[in-house]
């Protein structure tokens, strides 16, 4: 069994309740901060632990944090970003629903550490039983001493306010996030000045993610440079990865950023292999916006290695034969999925979600998906396929916010990978409106030459 | 005439109390979030300009919100309103045919509503249950692993529940 250090009590029943929350080990961490550590030296153990964003991007949390304004009689801010909406992705709704007092310990000791006495969390509003269960932590919490006023007689005060989106992908961006919570569209600001100097009501503001905030816990609880001692290189520590698709155990899974990721599909300890037992076509590894695989690029990378569940080995290749951690939402396609299919009910998703500020992305998202409709239903032309590489390339990049590049990438990997499954549909106009293409190739060891460009 | 209740102007001000002051148009979704369930499931021009007044804000600031996120109606809807994904994950574990069978068992298609005024069926981008797919959304709560028969189940509760 892997080592666990969010999801280690989440067997224990009633954990989502103070009592036994704090039975079990619960509010130690905070305890040690409040008694006997400065902000400054709970900012110093998370640039230890190597913490890096669980929400997507990866950055570096201490380095974060550090970047935080502090000018003088100006409130600031820590926002939980909750809006979990990239496809493939559910394990923030699993914490928050099992153990929401993980969630607001990590809360309390980073807003202690950057010195928010208001701390938000906005959750996406469809999640709309979850800030019940939050509402509820935070009244216990409450009433046991650990959020109000003086907090445990240290002279801190903090409130925790949980507030509901309402349908928008975009609104985890976090500038898109905070013109939310400010009662507007969820229109990403552009940067400078980045959120560290003007975020929230012109204040200089952190957002981070849910599992980011609940890893400060155990961080604090076993140290920072233990927690560094999980995990292999830059990638320390555990992740949570919602697995999903066509395997025989979908769910949220802890790792220790340790394993293959042949270990992680195929293991009965995780996903338990592919469903029905049919065989891997292809793998979205980290959330819908990073690069899909082919299987024989998933399991090894192209220099012949086994591929890992790090941050480096998943990235290794870069975009010709690499993918990307991303948020941990690890999509699986068999053999008799269609990766055109799939790519255009991608494509139409990006589309609904852009914001519609910048051309680039208002307008060649719908371009895509309509081009990628016409191929799917055996109205493709040659031409298109190229097309479909022009306009990713002109969104990528030329964006006030990653939704670009998030839209550009599935298509682009898509067309990288399976170019031939394409073609297929072009060339076969009756049959791919009848059948998949199939697994065709795509499971094949790579020839190594030919792959290690 | 739209008006809360005192309950719920008590509700209204426990969020507005939640921001610095000066800072109430921060309550406009859950405001207007309040304003959907309690006035019938939908946002209809004189439900907004009541919410902007609410919070003393111009009701243009109230309908670029509104149109803008996709849990807010536009239009009124069914009793029982369907929210079926079908993103990514959802179409590989049989979204598709979830919704044809939605669409055919209640004769209506996307954005519709039965006559009866009970079902819309919507299909929506991706809610955060890949794992537990395929699913929709029915009001508060999900519905997970959808099978024929458990759409069979699930639409004869919400018609035990309206009678």
């Amino acid at each position: 069994m892997g080592r666990k250090l969010l999801l280690d009590k989440a067997h224990i029943e009633n954990i989502r309740y103070y009592s036994t929350y704090r039975a079990n080990g619960g509010y130690a961490a905070a305890e040690k901060v409040l008694k006997s550590m400065s902000p400054e030296q709970v900012v110093e153990e998370v640039k230890k632990s190597g913490l890096r964003g669980r929400g997507g991007a990866g950055f570096p949390t201490g380095m974060k944090w550090s970047f935080l304004a502090k000018p003088e009689g100006v409130p600031r801010y820590l926002v939980c970003n909750a809006d979990e909406s990239e496809p493939g992705t559910f394990k923030d709704r699993y914490l928050m629903e099992f153990l929401p007092h993980l969630l607001i310990e990590g809360l309390l000791i980073s807003s202690f550490a950057l010195g928010s006495n208001h701390t938000y969390i906005y959750i996406r509003g469809e999640y709309a039983w979850i800030p019940d269960i939050l509402e509820q932590a935070i009244a216990e919490a409450k009433q046991n001493g650990w959020l109000g006023k003086n907090i445990q007689g240290t002279g801190f005060d903090l409130e925790i306010y949980v507030q509901r989106g309402a349908g928008a992908y975009i609104c985890g961006e976090e500038t898109a996030l905070i013109e939310s919570l400010e009662g507007k569209r969820g229109n990403p600001r552009i940067k400078p000045p980045f959120p560290a100097v003007k975020g929230l009501w012109q204040s200089p503001t952190v957002v981070n993610n849910v599992e980011t905030l609940a890893a400060v816990v155990p961080i604090i609880n076993i140290g920072g440079e233990e927690y560094a001692k999980y995990g292999i290189g830059k990638s320390t520590g555990t992740k949570l990865i919602s697995a999903c698709g066509n395997i025989n155990k979908p769910g949220v899974y802890e790792i220790e950023m340790n394993i293959s990721v042949e270990e992680f599909l195929y293991s009965d300890e995780y996903c338990g292999g592919i469903a029905n037992g049919k065989r891997l076509k292809a793998c979205i590894p980290g959330g819908s916006s990073v690069p899909i695989l082919p299987a024989n690029l998933l399991l090894k990378t192209a220099k012949g290695e086994s591929r890992m569940m790090t941050y480096e080995s998943l990235n290794d290749g870069g975009f010709a034969s690499g993918s990307m951690m991303g948020s941990g939402g690890f999509i699986v396609l068999d053999e008799d999925q269609c990766v055109v299919r799939h790519t255009l009910s991608l494509a139409r998703f990006y589309h609904h979600e852009s914001c519609g500020q910048c051309s680039p992305c208002r307008e060649g998202t719908g371009w895509m998906k309509r081009v990628l409709h016409n191929i799917e239903n055996g109205k493709g032309k040659m031409s298109d396929i190229d097309l479909l590489w022009d306009i990713q390339r002109k969104i990528e990049g030329n964006t006030i916010c990653p939704l670009g590049d998030a839209a550009a990438w599935p298509v682009a990997a898509a067309i990288r990978h399976f170019r031939d499954e394409f073609e297929w549909h072009v060339l076969n106009p009756e049959e791919c409106v009848k059948r998949n293409y199939g697994l065709a190739h795509y499971a094949d060891p790579l020839p190594l030459a030919t792959a290690a460009v | 005439m739209v008006q809360f209740s005192e309950e719920k102007l008590n509700k209204v001000k426990e969020i507005i109390a939640r921001y610095p002051e000066g800072k109430q148009k921060s309550a406009l979704i859950p405001l207007l979030h309040l304003a959907q369930e309690e006035f019938g499931g939908w946002l209809s021009p004189e439900t907004m300009d009541y919410v902007a007044s609410l919070l003393q804000i111009t009701p243009i600031e109230v309908y670029e919100v509104a149109t803008f996120y996709s849990m807010f109606n536009m239009k009124p809807v069914g009793k029982y309103l369907f929210e079926v994904c079908q993103t990514g994950p959802c179409m590989l574990n049989g979204s598709d045919q979830i919704i044809d069978y939605i669409k055919s068992k209640l004769g209506i298609g996307v954005g519709e509503t039965t006559p009866d005024g009970l079902f819309t069926l919507k299909t929506v981008e991706c809610l955060g249950a890949c794992g537990y797919a395929p699913m929709m959304q029915l009001g508060k709560h999900y519905r997970e692993h959808l099978t024929p028969e458990k759409v069979d189940a699930i639409i004869a509760e919400c018609r035990a529940k309206a009678n």
